[in-house]
């Protein structure tokens, strides 16, 4: 059980805001932290690792990692951490930067394995492609056999078909070990395969909280699908008015009443919402 | 006939060794501290490159002479002089030479991924053994500058040298020194020679420097 309890003043793209929440965390959860970029996600993370300091209160089980008279330092906080960007060893190999956390060659060798890096263990990073890089971050968290895995939207700098893949490696080395984990992320399908709960932070304040299922589905009532989307385009042909939306990386076309249209403006964030329909999946 | 080179080398040896144990926390410290007292500090071990060296000489003087408390306390406890003699080059030479181990040193560490620094906190290393097994391997261009740059600049040094160590043969007349008193003495055959050597040594050390970090920037493609 992790309870956190935390204060602190940020000084973000808009101006001063502040980082305030309370968190209790099961053993063994998978908590996917989601929110628009700025709004203290990353902060948090550093503030859990000990890299940043903060006001309040942070405590694993017994351990306290932080109270107002105590910080204790990154070093004695069992911690896994995955940066954004790769943050390997530049000067050791794959396999020397696992050991470098810690002497214990079969966990490295069974870690490369798992995540296929057996045959790369003797490269140095600047030979490997980014995913690669990831994988190997992701390896040297574990080495320390964490209590709490910290993974700071590790994915975000990755081909689609390279997250998939990471994806599956990332939850079978949290069932594996069994580490209680906190991932940044704003994939909502990433969200949905790995996490067991979801928090959404805005303006460092927890807006949201629950399963995956509850935060992300936004259908409501009698809707059968729902999409959010920013409207592009208005055109008036003949009598109706045609509607152009992005949702995600695609462009759909709705029509719309002369009344409805009136109503909208060329930018704003739309809901896009049918009922009763049999959609076909092919 | 080549004494003066070897103490010259002898001091920039030993110079080389005390800045480097005493400029890699301090570059180190400088890299990583947002404390206001930075500027003062950098600017402090930045002077020696402004400072005309008569200035530092003069300084040091004073400050070792056996009118100073420092020197005098040195010579009675330990009846050792701390001017005109092999040690006070020594110290004189440490601080005039300062900067040009601090500043590559403290660019190089600025330079590192801040990440990559915190990953070995999160290793649970200490701040020394961060340094000493990922700090520093990944600089070694910086620190090669540091220690190449330090020697040579400690060689080609006079105007410290002459001040505090005046220029008693086989103690402290160094290379540089030695050929300014040839010139004076119109041995221009001598000044030659030794000139000679020190404009040869000092473009192949520099030549090695440049290879070297060529060489190195193309295998970790920087």
């Amino acid at each position: 059980m992790i309870n956190i309890e935390l204060y602190k003043k940020l000084h973000g793209a808009e101006g001063e805001m502040f980082l305030d929440l309370e968190l209790s965390i099961k053993e063994g959860e998978f908590l996917a932290l989601s929110g628009k970029s700025g709004s203290g996600k990353t902060t948090l993370l550093r503030i859990l690792a000990g890299l940043e300091e903060a006001h309040g209160s942070i405590s694993l089980n017994k351990e306290t990692w932080l109270d107002e008279e105590n910080t204790l330092a990154p070093q004695k906080r069992s911690i896994g951490f995955v940066f954004q960007e790769h943050a390997l060893f530049e000067n050791m190999t794959v396999l020397e930067n696992l050991l470098y956390v810690a002497e214990d060659k079969s966990l490295a060798l069974r870690l490369l394995e798992i995540t296929e890096l057996t045959k790369l263990q003797k490269r140095y990073p600047k030979a490997l492609s980014g995913g690669q890089k990831q994988r190997v971050s992701l390896c040297r968290a574990i080495m320390r056999r964490p209590k709490l895995l910290l993974l700071d939207e590790p994915l975000s700098a990755l081909d689609p078909s390279m997250r998939t893949k990471l994806q599956q490696e990332i939850l079978t080395l949290h069932k594996e070990f069994n580490i209680t984990t906190i991932m940044v992320s704003h994939e909502p399908s990433e969200i949905y395969k790995l996490a067991s709960r979801v928090i959404v932070l805005d303006n460092g304040k927890i807006v949201e909280d629950g399963s995956p299922k509850e935060v992300l589905l936004k259908t409501n009532g009698s809707q059968k699908f729902s999409f959010n989307g920013e409207l592009l385009e208005l055109k008036k042909i003949d009598i109706i008015y045609v509607a152009i939306v992005s949702i995600g990386q695609q462009l759909v076309e709705v029509v719309l009443s002369e009344d409805e249209a009136q109503k909208l403006t060329i930018g704003q964030k739309v809901n896009i919402s049918t009922k009763a329909f049999n959609p076909t999946l092919s | 006939m080549f004494e003066p080179f070897y103490i010259s080398f002898k001091l920039a040896t030993i110079t080389v060794i005390i800045l480097f144990c005493i400029s890699l926390p301090l570059a180190w410290y400088l890299s990583q501290t947002r404390s206001k007292i930075k500027p003062f500090i950098e600017a402090l071990t930045a002077l020696p490159i402004v400072l005309p060296p008569s200035v530092l000489g003069f300084y040091i003087l004073v400050a070792l002479s056996q009118n100073s408390p420092l020197g005098a306390f040195f010579k009675d406890t330990f009846d050792i002089s701390l001017v005109f003699n092999f040690t006070s080059l020594v110290i004189a030479s440490s601080f005039y030479s300062l900067p040009f181990m601090v500043q590559p040193l403290q660019s190089g560490f600025e330079s590192l991924n801040k990440n990559m620094i915190e990953a070995s906190y999160l290793a649970g290393k200490s701040q020394f053994e961060t340094v000493m097994k990922v700090a520093l391997p990944n600089i070694k261009p910086a620190l090669l500058t540091a220690i190449i740059i330090t020697f040579a600049h400690t060689v080609g040094e006079f105007g410290v040298v002459l001040m505090v160590g005046g220029s008693i043969p086989g103690e402290t007349k160094v290379a540089s020194v030695a050929i300014y008193e040839m010139v004076e003495i119109m041995d221009y055959k001598g000044a030659h020679i030794y000139s000679a050597i020190m404009l040869g040594m000092s473009f192949i050390v520099l030549l090695s420097v440049y290879t070297f970090n060529a060489k190195h920037n193309k295998k970790f493609g920087l």
